[in-house]
């Protein structure tokens, strides 16, 4: 096992800036995601730890050895692919053996170690199918366990779960964490799924446009996120724009926001604050002072989406639509195009600086 | 959806008639009767022409079995189908493995013309146009005692080597299709799967690449033996006095000693060997496969 540092990687496709200026220092036996919408730089950034492709500039490392021009054969890296890439004219077991048989291994070891692995991944029985007699669940099981069972310095994971139906996918998310945590191998996590991100990883790294934006564990990046984009792509949240006070925003009408966490944006400077949909109460009729939950702002219900366990309301207010999540507790349910009041703690409110 | 699928696999044969009917009507006119005529001709004693007296007989089968000359020729042919349909792979499979792997857009397409450009020329001006490069004084002896500071003779025409050259020429095309085909058709990351397990690239070409491709190289061994072991038109020309195979026998019971019944039962017992080895090999082959 080792960690993996990746330290201001630029790599470019013709004029297109794939990845600019990347660092990130992949702590050792970590569960890592990368974020980001498609063409922000993620799987550019996976393909060159992985060593298909070099970068421009920059330096990578594995365990502390330098390897941004070592081939991807000689990293000792392993990869699932976003379509599994088994080869289809092997039996699972030989497919789980490859990397153990090119490598000259002994047979008798290869199949006590394919065994292990495909036991690991609840696939014991299995060994004799060919890929193609699998659901893409098993199949999914296969190319992990074909990965890990050359026990690779770092497990790479390109998008590992698009294919999957919700359902599976959920399953898979806690089986794969399970797998990580008992054999506890460094691993970079390529999604888009920002819910993928938040419930598997330690910690993630959100990209756009090649840049790495924000990263940290996911608590840390919903509730402080550092950007506007970083806000609103991990998660939802109202985004307010106006001009800092010094202790929060006041908004081009008027009203004041207070906001407690976040970055320190001088007064008079441009800024924005962003608040999670979940921390908002709603309430109907004129709007009662709160000292536990200063900001408040009047609004008319325009939608209410009911989600069975949550309603979703979405407030105008001044041209602006806010989105505001309730569980459902029993409590009254609003009518469309009822005055409503809306209230949140200043604690609930992040300072962005624009 | 599930209505729909009955209707796709369950309908039987009665709607597809129509469809099949065109081709089938073509083969019969086109291939069966013509073959049978010529199952007919080589049970024959003579041609039934002017008058002549015939009667049935097996005696045109009789005479290969015989003669040691045409089964001592049917060897030559057939080795001569080998090491045409071999070269045709080592030459053929890395022009098709760049084609389909490698080059990409515009480029590809321009090369891929190259490859199927033959198809557009008439056979014989192809095997022509190799005489005057092959023969002595020719284009390619001219061209490298130019270039070379000694002496060199370079008459290839009228050898073995220049019957492998023009077969060669002819078949290389099937070869490059059938294999890019399937080569075209294996997903890129299952390559990079193979290396991301540690694999070289010489062992993901053996392990995975040649494999997989395996359909391709067996249909254009196929595409590329049964014709070439039947040839006449490459030895005949480029072959000269060596130019004696099995089909240049067949060929002149036809066009010059007007033996059709024996040239028929030539053309049957090469049809019989060629179908013989295709079964004998078809379990290996789609073991490989």
């Amino acid at each position: 096992m080792a960690g993996v540092q990746v330290a201001n990687v630029s790599r470019s496709f013709g004029a297109h800036k794939a990845l600019d200026n990347v660092s990130i220092d992949f702590a050792d036996g970590g569960f890592y995601a990368l974020l980001g919408p498609s063409g922000s730089g993620k799987t550019t950034l996976l393909r060159q730890i992985a060593g298909f492709d070099f970068p421009d500039a920059g330096r990578i490392a594995i365990g502390g050895e330098s390897v941004e021009r070592v081939p991807v054969e000689k990293r000792r890296i392993g990869m699932v692919f976003q379509n599994y890439a088994l080869f289809p004219n092997m039996s699972v077991a030989d497919n789980v053996a490859f990397g153990l048989s090119v490598r000259g291994e002994p047979k008798v070891t290869i199949a006590a170690e394919v065994q292990r692995a495909l036991d690991l991944v609840q696939l014991g029985k299995l060994g004799g199918r060919k890929p193609h007699q699998l659901s893409g669940g098993q199949r999914q099981r296969v190319a992990l366990a074909r990965a890990i069972v050359t026990k690779p310095r770092v497990l790479l994971l390109d998008e590992p779960l698009g294919a999957l139906d919700k359902a599976l996918r959920v399953d898979m998310q806690i089986e794969l964490k399970r797998i990580q945590r008992e054999i506890g191998i460094t691993t970079i996590f390529v999604t888009h799924d920002q819910e993928e991100a938040l419930t598997m990883s330690d910690r993630i790294g959100i990209l756009r446009d090649g840049r790495l934006v924000q990263e940290g564990p996911p608590e840390e990046i919903y509730d402080r996120p550092q950007s506007e984009f970083a806000a609103t792509f991990l998660g939802d949240a109202n985004i307010f724009r106006g001009d800092a006070t010094g202790s929060g925003i006041k908004l081009p009408d008027g009203t004041t926001i207070a906001a407690s966490t976040g970055a320190a944006v001088p007064a008079g400077a441009k800024a924005s604050c962003a608040v999670r949909p979940e921390r908002i109460r709603i309430s109907p009729g004129a709007a009662k002072p709160d000292p536990a939950n200063a900001n408040t702002l009047t609004g008319q219900v325009s939608k209410r989406i009911f989600a069975g366990n949550n309603s979703t309301y979405f407030v105008d207010r001044d041209g602006q639509t806010l989105k505001v999540i309730v569980q459902n507790t029993g409590a009254e349910r609003l009518a469309e195009g009822q005055p409503v009041v809306l209230s949140w703690s200043p604690d609930s409110t992040v300072l962005i600086a624009a | 959806m599930a209505d729909q699928l009955a209707i796709g696999s369950r309908r039987g044969l009665k709607p597809a008639l129509p469809l099949l009917l065109p081709a089938y009507l073509w083969l019969t006119v086109a291939i069966f009767l013509p073959l049978s005529a010529m199952v007919f001709f080589s049970l024959m004693t003579d041609l039934p022409v002017a008058g002549k007296e015939w009667s049935f007989t097996l005696g045109n089968y009789a005479a290969f079995f015989s003669q040691s000359l045409y089964s001592t020729l049917l060897l030559s042919s057939l080795r001569l189908g080998l090491e045409v349909t071999l070269w045709c792979v080592v030459i053929g499979y890395p022009a098709a493995y760049v084609l389909a792997k490698v080059l990409k857009g515009r480029s590809r397409e321009a090369i891929f013309l190259l490859v199927i450009l033959p198809f557009w020329s008439n056979g014989l001006v192809r095997i022509f146009s190799w005489a005057m490069v092959l023969r002595e004084g020719g284009i390619l002896d001219t061209a490298l005692n130019a270039v070379l500071p000694f002496k060199i003779n370079i008459d290839l025409m009228y050898s073995y080597p220049a019957v492998i050259i023009g077969l060669v020429h002819s078949y290389v095309p099937y070869m490059v299709l059938t294999c890019y085909l399937t080569l075209q058709a294996i997903d890129d990351s299952l390559i990079e799967a193979g290396r991301s397990l540690g694999a070289s690239r010489r062992q993901v070409l053996w392990r995975v690449i040649i494999p997989l491709s395996m359909p391709g190289l067996i249909a254009g061994a196929a595409l590329i033996f049964v014709p070439v072991v039947g040839s006449f038109m490459e030895p005949r020309i480029l072959g000269g006095r060596t130019g004696t195979f099995y089909g240049t026998v067949i060929e002149d019971q036809f066009v010059s000693v007007f033996n059709w019944p024996l040239g028929a039962a030539l053309s049957f017992i090469l049809l019989a060997v060629v179908l013989i080895i295709l079964a004998l090999a078809a379990p290996v082959l789609r073991r490989a496969a």
